[in-house]
């Protein structure tokens, strides 16, 4: 894509102004880092830190049958979600192929707001479109009218609180309050392993935001350090992990399919649950130099499908889809890190914890 | 080294190396542009001394935490030493790319070569 067609946050000068690198990223022009990877990991590790996440898209789905519809085209038990609360999904096709993973908020009883990844945007909201008409349901594209702000570290909901006109929702809940000024949903979210908090606000209200939660003391994280810091606790990201070839079994997701609740692609999902799948997406650590890499082959069947220097750890990590037989902690691996064999072992997920340092 | 430093003692490759010519031996290493473009160098995977270099091609990797990047030797020789304190250090790239951050030490095979590298005003206005 063409630069002149990247689209920009409503933050686009506040990354300029922190000395954020912007870089190309699903479509929009988003920063990768500011003062260096490694230094905004930590401050998420044992501070503060502060993304600009408002490419992530937003579809609203509200009216009387809002729940049936996403109890059939979300795979968690949609009915279990309590008004303010939150929940993770997959969205997958008929053949059980993943389409994306989301967040769905339960913001009143027959309303809803899904949080999309930028890359699936366009596509989720077709395929909600393209079933709705089965429900009494309106899907609308909210995604102009959000910015999105993580805020994520063990600091993050003390200096969000100080900010904020009452209490900040429990994890895995949403509420609408007043931050610094400007009224927005404040979900108790994040995709850093840390606690924290995700704020859905209008692009207009952004900026204040956020120069409020720097003045505070957040630091400015790129989305380098997003990747490293979930990449430690082994959250998959769609695109590198998640992908419609494959199914939530294979990648570990089975947790949040309910196949009872009779979404679309249940079926499949449950086949593969009772067979066993033929590969399962395990987290490893490489036994020495070097750092595996996306698309690098495991010997043997397999490929590494996000990889990166663990900030946390001191060495590579990583995840890759192997054989089921192969699945299991300590098992050793042998990957091709570009013509050269690096061996490296499977351990359980997460690959950080707050006790491994 | 936060800003960008290009020193005129050095010639230049336009895939952003540098070397540093002594007689019949040269220091390589990456540019100012380079490092900052990869960001934080977490690893360096060095060649063995004694392997031959090719002038434009790759001899060895830098990784940042993003990203791993070929290493293109500016000129042809083979490797008499590499730059031990890297594999504990790889961050010196970042922080001296032109001191502590060099990469290898080579003894040329085609000094001619030599002529086909920039001065530093060429390879700062290829930077624009």
């Amino acid at each position: 894509m063409a630069p002149e067609t990247l689209l920009r946050t409503p933050l686009h000068d506040r990354h300029a102004a922190a000395g954020g690198k912007l870089v190309p990223f699903a479509g929009w022009e988003m920063p990768v880092q500011y003062e260096g990877i490694r230094e905004e990991h930590v401050a998420v590790r044992t501070g503060v830190g502060v993304f600009d996440v408002s490419h992530m898209g937003e579809i609203e789905v509200r009216g009387p049958q809002a729940q049936e519809f996403l109890q059939r085209t979300l795979s968690n038990d949609v009915a279990r979600m309590p008004v303010g609360g939150a929940q993770y999904s997959v969205l997958c096709r008929d053949d059980g192929g993943v389409l994306d993973d989301l967040f769905a908020y339960r913001l009143a009883d027959r309303h809803h707001l899904i949080v999309t990844n930028a890359s699936n945007h366009g596509k989720d909201l077709a395929w909600l479109q393209a079933h709705a008409p089965d429900f009494d349901v309106d899907v609308v594209d909210r995604a102009p009218d959000f910015a999105m702000l993580a805020v994520q570290g063990p600091r993050a909901r003390a200096l969000v609180g100080a900010l904020a006109d009452g209490a900040l929702p429990p994890r895995f809940h949403v509420c609408q309050r007043v931050v610094a000024g400007v009224p927005l949903l404040v979900c108790g979210t994040g995709y850093t392993g840390e606690d924290g908090v995700e704020l859905l606000v209008a692009p207009d209200g952004a900026a204040q935001v956020w120069d409020a939660l720097l003045a505070a003391g957040a630091t400015p994280c790129g989305l380098g350090a997003r990747d490293t810091l979930r990449l430690e606790v082994c959250y998959p990201l769609y695109g590198n992990d998640l992908m419609e070839e494959r199914g939530p079994i294979e990648a570990g997701l089975g947790w949040c399919c309910k196949e009872a609740t009779g979404f679309i692609g249940a079926d499949a999902v449950r086949a593969v649950r009772e067979a066993g799948p033929a590969e399962r997406l395990v987290a490893f650590a490489i036994d020495g130099p070097g750092i595996a890499r996306q698309g690098n082959p495991v010997v043997g069947g397999g490929e590494v499908t996000s990889g990166t220097l663990s900030p946390c750890l001191g060495v590579g990590i990583g995840m890759a889809y192997v054989p089921a037989d192969c699945a299991a902690p300590d098992t050793r691996l042998e990957i091709d890190v570009r013509g050269r064999v690096r061996a490296a072992i499977v351990k359980p997920k997460p690959l950080y914890t707050k006790e491994t340092t | 080294m936060a800003e960008p430093t290009y020193p005129d003692h050095l010639r230049y490759h336009p895939e952003h190396d540098w070397a540093l010519v002594e007689g019949d031996q040269a220091t390589f290493g990456i540019t100012w542009f380079a490092q900052d473009a990869l960001g934080e160098v977490v690893f360096f995977d060095p060649p063995a001394a004694g392997t031959t270099v090719t002038k434009d091609q790759p001899y060895a990797e830098v990784e940042s935490v993003k990203a791993v990047s070929d290493v293109i030797a500016p000129l042809s020789g083979e490797i008499v030493e590499v730059n031990a304190a890297l594999a504990d250090a790889p961050d010196r790239i970042n922080d001296d790319p032109y001191g502590a951050g060099w990469l290898v030490k080579v003894r040329l095979t085609n000094p001619a070569e030599l002529d086909a590298l920039l001065d530093v005003e060429a390879y700062k206005s290829l930077l624009g």
